[in-house]
């Protein structure tokens, strides 16, 4: 046997463990520049008609947590139940950004799986979501009381970012 | 029912798997013949279970069954049909699917190709490629399951993404992977090889064909991405150095060391173990690839979902296979040694002077490729690798590998005197500088770049007009006794000559203007008069469209061509997207298309006038071609045909005289 013939092994493994750091890190959570800004003002009509129209600032005071969601949207239907179970057991205040969706499909899809939303904001056109950089449903954003955004994430929510991250900055928020 | 179907017949190929990553392998140690036996007709059940498993996918997304989540999430009622065909790779988890099903049709197809190879090694071969099935079977069935169902249904799907919504990614795909998957096959044969510890002239013929054939498809895969990107984006580019575009050169480039360092192995049982190692980089890089855009570790403009589990698992996966094959090379293959006698100058020496750098050439893509991700993992930051570097390594280490390219086939074997290796070089020389000094100024403008990309081309083309007429000494009959795979090297190595004119051309000659215009008005972009004439709304199936209409024109009169350069937006997802209209010619494009809408008759046009552009993927087919020509070589038939008959003699007869070979 010589040394030598081990070389490309050696190689490999190095690539391996780098590869494996690399799993651990998120490289989509580009930190977001939008991270301790004001949470840009907008003004929509709700999904639920008779209501008046959503503006951030009427949450001020208030540690509250945006969802842009969609009916066309599976992962949605994935984090959904979490959002349901977290409204129930009243742990945050969830309002939802209906992004580019069918209005129609959008209520069928509620009164299906249950509606976890405060307020539902219509973005139909996707203008707010432009401005809040959202550029893949679902996104989650937590903001405080002060209308500052503390964290935005990507994709859906699974029960580990739930507990792990989200969670635990709401409770701190609140004081 | 359909999708339950699926499911199933899937989990039989996974049983069917193990079953074949274990006996086979087995039986060649224990020297059971019965057990060995079993590798054929398992590897062609598998395939036949896996092709069940792919069909009900495919028919889930014909008959629009949204109560399947892949198809709920990448489909639409509707979608034309033929997308709804393609939709079925279209999604991470039908991409999968198609990685396994190309994966068990190689195998299947070796089963098949493989009369004359010893029971013990079609075992081998077969049994590591069941154990790379089972591990992407368990992949697809734990972590990408396509058949999973949504309950309650989607009323409709959530369409396709529009940018695959386009013939060009419906061969896209398949293509590649078969190039990728391909490499499979030369990897179980070197892992074959290194179990049964034997290396000799035939385990390097038999790999030859299986390497050749995945390389070819893996050359027109990437070609064809790289066409689709040039059209279909719109901003006229046709190679971004993008990770996921990096993914599947990186083992072309192997491959195509492989491709050499086989001739050589098989010719002159020389660089055995060199040739095992590419062989397992071939594929190692294929699952890194794979790895790599299936994981997200990498920001890509591909942005496919990703998800963490899936990518630890194919790196444990990875590691599994890559180390274990690893780990048995270093065991076994100090028994191969670096056998061969050459002299400095010789093809072998060539030969290893091209495997080298193309070695290098896949090492700096791959830095390229990872640093980001390395920076990050230390801790140092977020950046990210841009042309610049790829493009500032990569033409220094090709350039002499072009410059080899046209002397080895003229080289001989084991010792080339210099004297006969100039005096057969001199021509060709002689004409690649000149063609440097006069075409560029004949083009209009003389750069350094283009002139040095012109003399390489030139020099491809001239050494094997030099090549071709070496072999016609004997009078021009002598050219048709030439093997096939001589003529598919020769058609290879043209190929490559084409790629760098279009390369170089578009780099040093295109135009590109970006206007403001409005009905009526006119842009010239060298020497070609482009006159808007408005645009009108066109409905598509799935989309509505803005067309416009540009008349172009030669400056000097002429023909009129009506280009009709289209924006659509998808209603689905609201996505807006950009059709180029394009004006193919011999000798180049002109390619509109079409920006913003500032107002009713107001658009902005970006406008590119691009030479010889289309030589790029002209290069890439007849590289391809070349790989295909060299495949249907006699030597691979007269051995079946010989088999079939008598299958004693065949041997000797199938290895043609040393002088006449192409490498």
């Amino acid at each position: 046997m010589k040394a030598r013939l081990f070389v490309p092994l050696a190689l490999f493994l190095l690539l391996a463990v780098l590869l494996a750091v690399g799993l651990t890190l998120k490289p989509r959570e580009v930190p977001s520049p939008f991270i301790g800004k004001p949470a840009p003002a907008f003004s929509l009509a709700q999904l639920k008609t008779g209501q008046p129209a959503f503006d951030p600032a009427q949450m001020r005071g208030q540690v509250w947590v945006l969802n842009v969601w969609a009916s066309w949207c599976a992962p949605c239907r994935e984090e959904h139940p979490l959002l349901v179970e977290a409204a129930r057991q009243k742990q945050v205040t969830i309002v939802g950004l209906n992004y580019k969706d069918d209005p129609r499909n959008a209520e069928e899809w509620l009164r299906k799986l249950g509606d976890p939303y405060q307020a539902i904001a219509v973005d139909r056109d996707g203008k707010v979501g432009i401005d809040y950089g959202v550029y893949g449903v679902p996104e989650t954003f937590v903001v405080d009381r002060e209308g500052i955004i503390r964290k935005k994430h990507i994709g859906p929510l699974t029960p580990e970012v739930w507990n792990q991250d989200v969670l635990p900055l709401i409770q701190k928020l609140k004081g | 029912m359909i999708p339950e179907l699926g499911h199933f017949a899937l989990i039989v190929a996974l049983f069917i798997g193990l079953a074949l990553a274990v006996l086979p392998i087995a039986g060649a140690a224990r020297d059971d013949a019965a057990w060995m036996g079993f590798a054929r007709p398992a590897a062609q059940a598998q395939f036949v279970f896996v092709a069940i498993g792919f069909f009900c996918l495919m028919a889930s997304f014909v008959n629009n069954d949204f109560s399947v989540i892949n198809v709920a999430s990448n489909s639409n009622s509707r979608l034309p049909l033929e997308y709804r065909i393609a939709a079925s790779w279209g999604s991470h988890e039908g991409s999968m699917l198609l990685w396994v099903f190309m994966l068990c049709g190689w195998a299947c197809a070796v089963s098949l190709l493989s009369k004359r190879l010893p029971l013990a090694m079609v075992a081998r071969v077969l049994g590591v490629m069941g154990f790379i099935s089972v591990g992407f079977l368990l992949f697809v069935l734990l972590t990408s399951n396509p058949f999973d169902r949504l309950l309650p249904p989607a009323m409709d799907g959530r369409d396709l993404n529009p940018l695959l919504q386009d013939p060009g990614m419906v061969f896209h795909p398949p293509l590649l992977y078969m190039g990728y998957v391909g490499f499979a096959v030369a990897f179980s044969f070197a892992v074959a090889a290194l179990l049964a510890g034997r290396f000799d002239a035939a385990w390097a013929r038999w790999s030859r064909p299986w390497t050749t054939a995945a390389w070819a498809f893996l050359t027109l895969g990437i070609a064809l991405g790289s066409w689709w990107a040039y059209y279909e984006l719109g901003w006229g580019g046709w190679w971004f150095w993008d990770p996921v575009e990096n993914a599947s050169f990186m083992p072309w480039l192997a491959g195509t060391a492989l491709i050499h360092s086989l001739a050589v192995a098989e010719k002159r049982g020389a660089f055995k173990a060199w040739t095992v190692l590419l062989a397992i980089a071939a594929f190692s890089l294929s699952l890194l690839g794979t790895f790599l855009v299936r994981s997200g570790v990498l920001t890509s403009v591909h942005a496919f979902a990703t998800d963490p589990t899936r990518g630890s698992f194919i790196l444990i996966f990875l590691a599994i296979v890559i180390g274990g094959s690893l780990t048995l090379f270093g065991w076994r293959a100090g028994s191969v040694g670096f056998a061969g006698r050459f002299d400095r100058i010789s093809r072998e020496s060539l030969l290893l002077g091209n495997n080298v750098l193309l070695v290098a050439a896949t090492g700096a893509v791959m830095l390229g490729t990872l640093y980001p991700l390395a920076l990050d993992a230390l801790g140092l930051g977020k950046i990210s690798v841009g042309a610049p570097y790829f493009e500032a390594v990569f033409v220094p280490l090709m350039a002499p590998v072009v410059l080899l390219m046209g002397v080895g086939p003229l080289a001989r074997w084991k010792q080339a005197p210099v004297g006969e290796l100039a005096a057969r070089l001199k021509w060709p020389a002689l004409a690649s500088v000149v063609a440097a000094v006069v075409l560029p100024l004949a083009a209009g403008r003389f750069s350094a770049m283009v002139a040095f990309g012109l003399l390489l081309a030139a020099w491809v083309f001239t050494t094997s007009v030099v090549v071709v007429l070496q072999r016609a000494r004997g009078g021009s009959d002598q050219l048709l006794k030439q093997s096939r795979s001589f003529w598919g090297m020769v058609l290879a190595h043209v190929g490559v000559g084409v790629f760098i004119v279009g390369v170089t051309m578009v780099r040093g000659y295109e135009t590109e203007r970006d206007v403001k215009v409005s009905t009526g008005d006119t842009v010239v972009v060298s020497g070609w008069r482009f006159t808007f004439k408005g645009a009108q709304e066109v409905q598509g199936p799935n989309y509505v469209a803005a067309r416009g209409i540009v008349e172009m024109q030669r400056e000097g009169g002429g023909e009129v061509t009506v280009l009709h350069p289209e924006k659509r937006v998808y209603k689905v997802q609201g996505m807006p997207m950009t059709e180029a209209a394009i004006d193919s010619g011999w000798l180049g494009d002109r390619y509109v298309s079409l920006g913003e809408m500032l107002d009713d008759k107001t658009w902005t046009l970006r406008v590119y006038v691009k030479p010889f552009v289309d030589w790029i993927w002209g290069g890439c087919f007849l590289m391809a071609l070349g790989g295909l020509l060299a495949l249907a070589d006699r030597r691979y038939r007269v051995d079946v045909k010989a088999m079939k008959t008598e299958p004693t003699p065949a041997t000797a007869s199938a290895v043609p005289p040393v002088e006449q070979v192409a490498t």
